[in-house]
């Protein structure tokens, strides 16, 4: 059975962390990869009307930026260098939404990047790492 | 710099007076040139002391409640599960949810009403005014399901991904589509209607409200919190400074919820008078309990705080609930039907049970009747009159915080409805004139201007305004509502069956 590794990508270090060795051990594995970005949104924040009636324009715009400029041109670079990879951008709470990602693209293990912060606020309430760790249904990797 | 500073403020103590003077000018221009059209709108029906108006709101809400077999009891529970997401498409998440129109509308309806509006209806109508105030809100459940559905059927979608919709469409487009004549007619006079309620209701009454708590609590003149009001809106809405309004959104809602647990924290340290209050709430509904027109003064005044207050029938809510990216109508007629509930039922008796059990209104204890102030209203312990300073007593009677407090959530609620209103405003002036730059700055310019004439003009001039203009958008609205109605049942009896048969399933 292949393998397939689904990679956390927004476009920071941390995550060009994970993909580099992501990549590198799907070279090694022959595994594909599924390259994730996935953007904050809570259905319980609170929007003005005017924001209602822009909210479908403002997602559309969000998801072509998170396409065109950071997803798209990584893809091609992959695909040139030989590696097989799809991406996919998706709204939501972003270790439940990664959770949700790995049970329906089927993928055998989950590998993001951590930024190393360690601030206050995520000690109290966690990071998306840490949540992953925790919750994952599948191996989960922390790249440092 | 400095010297500047110093300049100004030599100079402010000189220019307060000729401000005083200016209020009174607008404030006696504004009673004269609005009195027309209050009297009309609020005529009694001949023979009776009942405005026909109010009675025009409460058929309404019967004839939907009944039409539509009593909906707002049978959807109760599945409005509650769609607002918490359970019927959501998670590949739809990023588009407006059911909870985010559910409290962008609630902030164009949540604010003074719930305190002022409230404190008026019982300060004229005595506790029983409190018992029709909630069957109005929970018979508007049903006015609100129905125009909030067809105001996301009708709504128009642009090719850049944005929306406009509210009745001005369904009533063009809905007519139309049944070959009824005068569509477009009665649209554009619904948007003239809307304008008007939205410099009255949604921004002179909020303003005027604001101002004169802010002066009775810290002393400050209403002319320069209505400029200092005039000045953030300006800032908000033609500046463009989204991250005003973003803070007021954010912080607004913990403010409805912190009014509803002081609230709650005055009824649990009065439980025992919780019963009494009731009882007092039922004996002033069917009794004649002295106040101004006896039990009928008593329907007219829980009637007409109510629908000013939650805005069934009215119309405004079905502008922000049609910007909902969803495949189902009756869906989002379904979430609109909680907002009367939580508006009225909820908040509203919360803010007339602390005044209530409080004892703010005096009666006479050996007849049992209210005590008249010579103004025709019931007399108050505090001495206060008019809405905000009342509430703020009773909270203030129990919590000696509390009114600081309130002054800062009224100064908050006014302002969240005005944002919220200044858009439907202009969603109906660019119904009629078009949309451009040009067109809407014009509008919000002179919704600017209308903040600080609302603070400064006196409260019986622009209550009185602002429930005509309100109630000018339900005529139309209510007519057409009427003809459409057929069409929302069509849509609801396909939902429902639809559930049964299992091809709409909760999605977790």
């Amino acid at each position: 059975m292949s393998h397939i590794y689904l990679i956390a990508f927004d476009g920071s270090n941390a995550s060009h962390r994970a993909l580099a060795y992501g990549v590198e051990r799907a070279r090694a594995s022959g595994a594909r990869l599924v390259l994730a970005h996935v953007l904050e949104w809570s259905p319980y924040s609170f929007l003005t009307a005017e924001e209602l009636a822009e909210r479908h324009k403002r997602r559309n715009q969000e998801v072509g930026r998170a396409q065109d400029i950071i997803l798209k041109p990584m893809e091609e670079k992959l695909t040139r260098e030989g590696v097989e990879v799809e991406t996919v951008v998706r709204y939501g709470h972003v270790a439940e939404t990664l959770c949700a990602l790995a049970e329906e693209f089927e993928v055998t293990q989950i590998i993001i990047g951590r930024t190393g912060d360690s601030s206050l606020q995520k000690r109290i309430f966690g990071s998306v790492s840490v949540t992953l760790a925790q919750a994952a249904p599948v191996p989960c990797t922390i790249v440092p | 710099m400095k010297r500047l500073f110093a300049a100004l403020a030599a100079m402010l103590p000189l220019a307060a007076p000729a401000h005083a003077n200016f209020a009174e000018t607008v404030d006696t221009v504004f009673a004269a040139s609005t009195g027309w059209f209050v009297n009309l709108i609020f005529a009694n029906l001949p023979g009776t002391q009942i405005p026909w108006i109010v009675g025009w709101l409460v058929i309404g809400a019967v004839v939907f409640t009944l039409y539509f077999g009593f909906i707002q009891f049978r959807a109760f529970g599945h409005a509650l599960q769609i607002v918490r997401g359970k019927y959501s498409d998670p590949k739809d998440a990023g588009e407006v949810s059911p909870f985010q129109a559910l409290t962008a509308a609630l902030s164009g309806t949540v604010g003074l009403g719930n305190i002022a509006g409230v404190a008026v209806a019982v300060s004229i109508g005595g506790a029983g005014a409190t018992f029709w105030m909630i069957l109005a809100g929970l018979l508007g459940m049903a006015s609100k399901f129905t125009e909030c559905t067809l105001g996301v059927k009708y709504r128009n979608e642009y090719p850049d991904g944005t929306v406009s919709g509210g009745p001005m469409y369904y009533i063009k487009k809905g007519f139309e589509e049944r070959g009824l004549p005068l569509g477009a007619f009665m649209a554009v006079m619904f948007s003239i209607f809307c304008v008007l309620g939205a410099l009255g209701g949604g921004n002179m009454f909020q303003a005027n409200q604001a101002a004169s708590q802010v002066q009775s609590v810290l002393g400050i003149p209403a002319w320069v919190t209505g400029l200092v009001l005039s000045g953030i809106v300006f800032a908000v809405i033609v500046g463009g400074i989204k991250s005003i309004a973003r803070v007021t959104e954010k912080v607004v809602p913990f403010m409805g919820i912190g009014y509803f647990l002081v609230g709650m924290l005055i009824l649990i340290m009065n439980a025992d008078m919780i019963l009494w209050a009731f009882g007092e709430i039922l004996r002033g509904a069917f009794t004649d309990t002295g106040i101004v027109g006896g039990m009928i003064g008593a329907i007219i005044q829980g009637f007409r705080r109510a629908a000013f207050s939650n805005e069934a029938g009215i119309g405004s809510a079905a502008i922000a609930h049609s910007a909902v990216r969803t495949k189902e109508p009756i869906s989002e007629g379904f979430v609109s039907l909680l907002e009367p509930f939580i508006d009225t039922v909820i908040i509203c008796t919360m803010t007339a049970l602390v005044i209530i059990i409080t004892q703010q209104l005096l009666i006479d204890a050996e007849t049992g009747r209210y005590i008249l102030n010579e103004a025709g209203r019931i007399a108050t312990v505090s001495g206060a009159t008019g809405g905000v300073p009342i509430t703020s007593a009773a909270f203030g009677a129990v919590f000696g915080w509390a009114p600081y407090a309130l002054s800062l959530a009224v100064f908050l609620f006014a302002f969240s409805t005005m944002i919220t209103w200044s858009y439907y405003g202009m969603k109906s002036w660019t119904y009629m004139f078009g949309e451009g730059r040009t067109k809407e700055m014009t509008f919000k310019v002179i919704f600017c201007v209308f903040v600080f004439i609302g603070a400064v003009s006196s409260l019986d001039a622009v209550i009185d305004f602002s429930d005509a203009a309100l109630f000018a958008m339900a005529i139309v609205n209510i007519i057409a509502l009427y003809f459409l109605m057929p069409i929302v049942k069509r849509e609801l009896n396909s939902y429902l069956s639809r559930m049964k048969s299992g091809q709409i399933v909760a999605f977790k």
